[in-house]
């Protein structure tokens, strides 16, 4: 056991290493310059003097692969530089808008779990009934509504029929709950949704798929009252595939909900990944990308945790 | 004495092979939702071929008169705030939508099932570097994907269906390569092999086809996913320029700006976008069931 989690924790390295390379290496390629953006992007003019001191103080033109060891050598003391477009430390830019982020991804898992569940198996237990297809069309419409539209057709119906439109800006949750929870329940629902239909489906077909089981007649003609076999039995067994597909999409909910963000006026830490990228700005962009590709490799990580958990056969893979 | 015409129509020859009409008929009746969405990808289509014709104004045509005008006979969805016709714009966005979805999704899927059976064939390093190299695309939201690729390369339709493309296939390729290590377990492969065929034939000729199941299905599947990545593309501002028509890029127009004046501009583009997509998903859903034995409702 102790084995696997070593082996799951050191494979983490090499992908982290990729995507730093990948990415160091994708955006010294793209045209443009954070410094001719930052000067002269509004046309201004500026000196070329002051154009290649700035370069020089931002350590633009030393060659690639010292700017690479020193970057790798600060993120290995934890030291991820400053911006280069503000000037700010990045821990401090991301810290602020990864706590908005963190939290709109938990109230959507939240939101979707608690809606994927119970729909899930009550389509799998009825299959090919009104019930069935009602939730089907429930989460396929989930699939197919943009979620950023849909917010906008939430604020839109706020504002029209209660004449009321969510708080601009956020405060943490534990200041003030009431004006927290106001602000981001709308884009929760919104993602949530979205969530919900894709965890909806996967526990639908898993469990459809569980139930044809032996060991699942096994139980029923052992004489199980129909709710253990169906939790205690197709469940359990079910919920892995489940569990991947809920991991992964959380995953993508830190630092992907750009458009909802834009919607919804949310600071962030998709909108800074889009400012970053377009002010050519590296050490955000690298620093943002590593916390997203580090964000998909932790889940990974839970995830197979999880999976030794509910199912003895994997460990001993 | 039975009727004659009873039992003609009870005794079908058994040979007798199933028409195309009649196997679309036993394809509606057992799947009513999949039909459904076939219905609305063919309208889909069709308005989309026959926008010039059906359209009531030119969709670029602008008309400072109507401006935000709401639904009425003249503007039968109502005018947007250059005073273009609605409906107009919507049939033309569904060529846009159209175009970029199946090119992305059509190319995206290909590309990936080819480096997907490649990576099941050659196996050891081969397989596990693409796999690394994949893993490192997998990571990255599709959104920011296809941003980059836009932040590169600049907007316009042929960027973005590049950047989709960017953004599907690792996701088709990771799928196709668990379908493919199958049939490269298969013993057809092994003679194949014992026969003399070289790696590209028996890629092109005996794996390939043999993943056309899931190939179908994640094609569907990503047609939807494209045309809603395009539309997210367009909202950002980072997809097809003004004043092409297309469904993201009046969402954009229409937002929060014109929310209480002008609801209709949000709701028509968004109801236009969530149905195809859908129809896609749907249709896609239905095929997946047909083409999967083991969820055959008996």
């Amino acid at each position: 056991m102790a084995r696997y989690i070593l082996t799951r924790l050191l494979l983490m390295l090499p992908t982290l290493l990729g995507v730093a390379v990948l990415t160091f290496l994708l955006l010294r390629v793209v045209p443009g310059d954070v410094v001719t953006l930052k000067y002269s992007g509004e046309g201004a003019y500026v000196p070329r003097e002051t154009i290649e001191a700035e370069r020089e103080r931002l350590g633009l033109n030393q060659p690639l692969w010292k700017q690479f060891v020193d970057w790798v050598w600060g993120v290995a003391r934890l030291d991820f530089g400053t911006s280069m477009w503000t000037g700010r430390p990045i821990a401090q830019e991301i810290a602020i808008r990864f706590q908005l982020s963190l939290q709109l991804a938990i109230m959507a898992t939240l939101i979707a779990v608690l809606l994927a569940l119970p729909l899930g198996t009550l389509a799998a237990l009825k299959q090919d009934t009104w019930v069935d297809y009602a939730i089907r069309v429930f989460s396929i419409a989930g699939l197919a509504t943009p979620s950023f539209w849909l917010g906008i057709v939430l604020i839109l119906f706020l504002l029209i029929l209660f004449r009321w439109s969510p708080p601009v800006t956020f405060t943490p949750l534990f200041e003030d709950p009431l004006a927290n929870l106001s602000l981001l329940i709308w884009p929760a629902l919104a993602v949530g949704y979205r969530y919900s239909a894709v965890a909806t489906r996967m526990t639908r077909s898993t469990l459809l798929e569980v139930l044809r089981e032996d060991y699942i007649r096994t139980a029923r003609a052992k004489g199980l009252r129909e709710r253990a076999v169906v939790v205690r039995h197709g469940l359990r067994n079910a919920l892995l595939p489940v569990v991947t597909v809920i991991g992964l999409e959380f995953a993508f909910l830190i630092g992907g909900l750009v458009v909802t963000e834009q919607v919804f006026n949310l600071n962030g830490l998709g909108k800074l990944m889009v400012e970053a990228i377009s002010r050519r700005d590296y050490t955000l962009t690298q620093a943002l990308t590593m916390l997203g590709a580090a964000v998909y490799v932790v889940v990974n990580f839970i995830i197979d945790i999880v999976y030794v958990l509910l199912d003895p056969r994997v460990s001993y893979s | 004495m039975r009727d004659a015409a009873a039992v003609a129509a009870i005794e079908k020859p058994i040979g007798a092979r199933p028409t195309a009409l009649g196997a679309i008929g036993v394809f509606a009746r057992r799947r009513p939702l999949g039909a459904l969405g076939a219905a609305i990808v063919l309208g889909l289509a069709l308005a989309a071929l026959l926008a010039p014709i059906i359209a009531p104004y030119d969709p670029l045509e602008t008309d400072f008169l109507a401006q935000l005008q709401p639904p009425s006979a003249a503007h039968l969805l109502g005018a947007d705030q250059f005073g273009r016709d609605v409906l107009s714009r919507l049939l033309y966005g569904a060529r846009t939508a159209l175009l970029v979805g199946f090119c992305s999704a059509f190319i995206g899927a290909t590309l990936g099932a080819l480096l997907g059976v490649c990576s099941a064939y050659f196996g050891g390093r081969v397989d596990l570097l693409l796999q690394r190299v994949l893993e490192i695309f997998l990571s990255f939201p599709l959104i920011v994907l296809a941003l980059a690729v836009v932040a590169v390369l600049g907007t316009g339709i042929v960027n973005v269906i590049l950047a989709i493309t960017v953004s599907i296939t690792p996701q088709v390729a990771r799928v196709i390569r668990a379908s493919a290590l199958q049939v490269r377990a298969m013993p057809f492969i092994e003679s194949a092999r014992a026969v003399g065929a070289g790696p590209l034939r028996i890629m092109l000729l005996h794996m390939l086809p043999n993943v056309l199941a899931p190939y179908l299905i994640l094609l569907t599947a990503f047609l939807g996913q494209a045309i809603l990545l395009e539309a997210s593309l367009s909202f950002l501002g980072l997809g097809v320029a003004e004043p092409t028509p297309a469904w993201g890029l009046m969402l954009r127009g229409a937002g929060v700006q014109f929310a209480e004046r002008a609801p209709w501009l949000a709701l028509a583009p968004g109801l236009a976008i969530s149905i195809t997509v859908f129809g896609f998903n749907v249709f896609g859903d239905a095929l997946r069931d047909a083409l999967d034995p083991r969820l055959r409702v008996v």
